[in-house]
């Protein structure tokens, strides 16, 4: 077992340009997912939360089951919809990290709206009365709602963060693992395991979760600073 | 615009211009080729070895999408894959009489081993194929079976078939069908202290033995020809043949033959080449 270790930190130790590069990739598509996933995901959430109409408890709890999507079933779906015989094929952008970002950014989206509409719903128990007094839309209440529970919404995306850069069933069958060009950290992971390479997989794990607790840090200090400032 | 509205647009400014900037444009990397292989040339470490000496000739990128040689023809049917690089030789047939492809280019060809545990229960140890499958079965040993379409799954099939063994009627616990390609099928073997049926150069370079070793090997039909062929841009509209055809006419080169014999794990050659043999439509 020390004999293990040390060979993982030592591995660790030599890790080369070509890690960083993996890394950056896996930083970058998780990233953006997630970003896109805010967009769309934290106005939809906050208006299920608000809005009354008739379907709107069914459009929630579907939206919490979206939260379950399986990555490798989003990985098939878009492998086929992106695939040249596909509907999208002219696109040219299977095997890519444009496709890497929309199958997260699928996986991310669900879980920042089913999030987002939780806590504007929890937030709106105690300001909701007031707003609706005030004769507001349900945009516009929306808005304000967003507004009021921002700094919670960072919860929100870190979630999204951590689902996005940790899966690998979604990013190997649409970005195909090609080497210096859509090679996550989870895909090269599972392409060391499966080389018997078990070492230099456990220590590119190492550095997987490095990156997620370095994210997780400066957002949490963005947020200090940002709820000193702002709050 | 409230500066909280402003924030939220800039984010999600940010946020499509990052992602416009890893979209490629219709053709932003004209000079990159799509290739689906098998895990057994990927994970050997093979296309590390002899991509970059390619590179280097002809200014053109590569890109190797590493699957069963079942699931690489599939997704060169869908137009996905310039090139197909794979070792089956009935269904790279059937991939040429479908019109898929109109030439099918040798290019080198490496062995399967039967790889067992040390102590070799099932007693098959330099014994020939049929006869080692014949024991294995009659034994019930543990067995993996890579159970992917791969063309080392076609492989194990067709020993069964030689050693008269019909393994629905047989088979039963022992018989491990993991379903993986070949690196995971090893560490199911090695975890299990399993038989199987591996190719030379995804055993060579494969690190997590245990105590498995090569028990059966030479074997006239443990012969694994490798062939290499161009989605035919007739049938799949947007295939790069020019480029596509360069790498394939590499490959066949003296040189591109010499890059592929100069791969070595421990001193050890993994491929031969044997490009000359042309087999077309």
């Amino acid at each position: 077992m020390m004999q293990t270790l040390q060979e993982i930190l030592s591995r660790l130790c030599s890790l080369d340009r070509d890690v960083l590069a993996i890394a950056w990739l896996s930083l970058r598509v998780s990233l953006t997912a997630v970003g896109i996933g805010l967009v769309l995901g934290i106005p939809l959430g906050a208006f299920l939360a608000v809005a009354r109409f008739p379907g709107r408890g069914a459009a929630v709890g579907l939206l919490n089951a979206f939260m379950g999507l399986p990555p490798v079933l989003v990985g098939l779906a878009l492998y086929l919809v992106l695939s040249r015989s596909g509907p999208l094929g002219p696109l040219r952008l299977l095997f890519t990290p444009a496709a890497m970002i929309a199958a997260q950014a699928t996986l991310a989206t669900p879980l920042i709206a089913a999030l987002t509409q939780q806590i504007v719903a929890d937030a709106r128990v105690h300001l909701g009365e007031q707003l609706c007094s005030l004769g507001l839309s349900a945009p516009r209440q929306a808005m304000a709602m967003i507004y009021d529970v921002r700094f919670s919404l960072v919860t929100a995306a870190l979630a999204a963060f951590g689902r996005a850069i940790s899966e690998i069933g979604a990013v190997l069958v649409v970005g195909g693992n090609i080497d210096g060009y859509t090679r996550t950290m989870t895909t090269a992971i599972s392409l060391e395991t499966q080389k018997g390479d078990l070492s230099l997989a456990l220590a590119l794990g190492l550095v997987l979760i490095g990156l997620v607790l370095v994210v997780n840090v400066a957002v949490a200090v963005l947020r200090r600073h940002a709820a000193r400032v702002y709050g | 615009m409230d500066p909280f509205r402003r924030r939220l647009l800039t984010l999600g400014l940010a946020a499509l211009l990052s992602a416009a900037g890893l979209l490629p444009s219709a053709d932003a990397e004209p000079t990159s080729i799509v290739v689906a292989s098998t895990t057994s040339t990927e994970q050997s470490g093979l296309f590390k070895h002899i991509l970059p000496l390619f590179r280097e000739t002809s200014g053109i990128d590569v890109k190797v999408v590493a699957l069963g040689t079942g699931q690489a023809l599939e997704a060169a049917r869908r137009g996905d894959a310039d090139v197909v690089l794979v070792h089956d030789r009935p269904a790279e047939d059937k991939f040429l009489a479908e019109g898929f492809a109109e030439r099918r280019y040798d290019v080198m060809y490496n062995d399967f081993v039967l790889i067992g545990p040390a102590s070799d229960p099932a007693g098959v140890r330099g014994r020939g194929v049929s006869e080692a499958f014949a024991k294995l079965a009659a034994s019930k040993a543990a067995f993996v079976s890579r159970g992917d379409r791969s063309g080392t799954h076609s492989a194990e099939l067709r020993s069964w078939k030689e050693a008269g063994v019909d393994l629905a009627a047989v088979r039963g616990s022992w018989y491990r069908d993991v379903g993986q390609g070949m690196g995971p099928a090893l560490n199911a073997a090695s975890a299990l202290g399993a038989y199987i049926l591996a190719d030379r150069g995804t055993w060579l370079a494969f690190k997590n033995r245990a105590d498995l070793v090569i028990l059966v090997q030479g074997d006239p039909s443990l012969f694994n020809p490798y062939g290499v062929m161009l989605v035919n841009p007739d049938r799949r509209s947007g295939v790069k043949a020019k480029r596509g055809q360069a790498f394939i006419d590499w490959l066949v080169s003296p040189e591109g033959q010499q890059a592929i014999a100069g791969f070595k794990i421990g001193g050890e050659q993994l491929f031969f080449p044997s490009a000359g043999a042309l087999v077309t439509r």
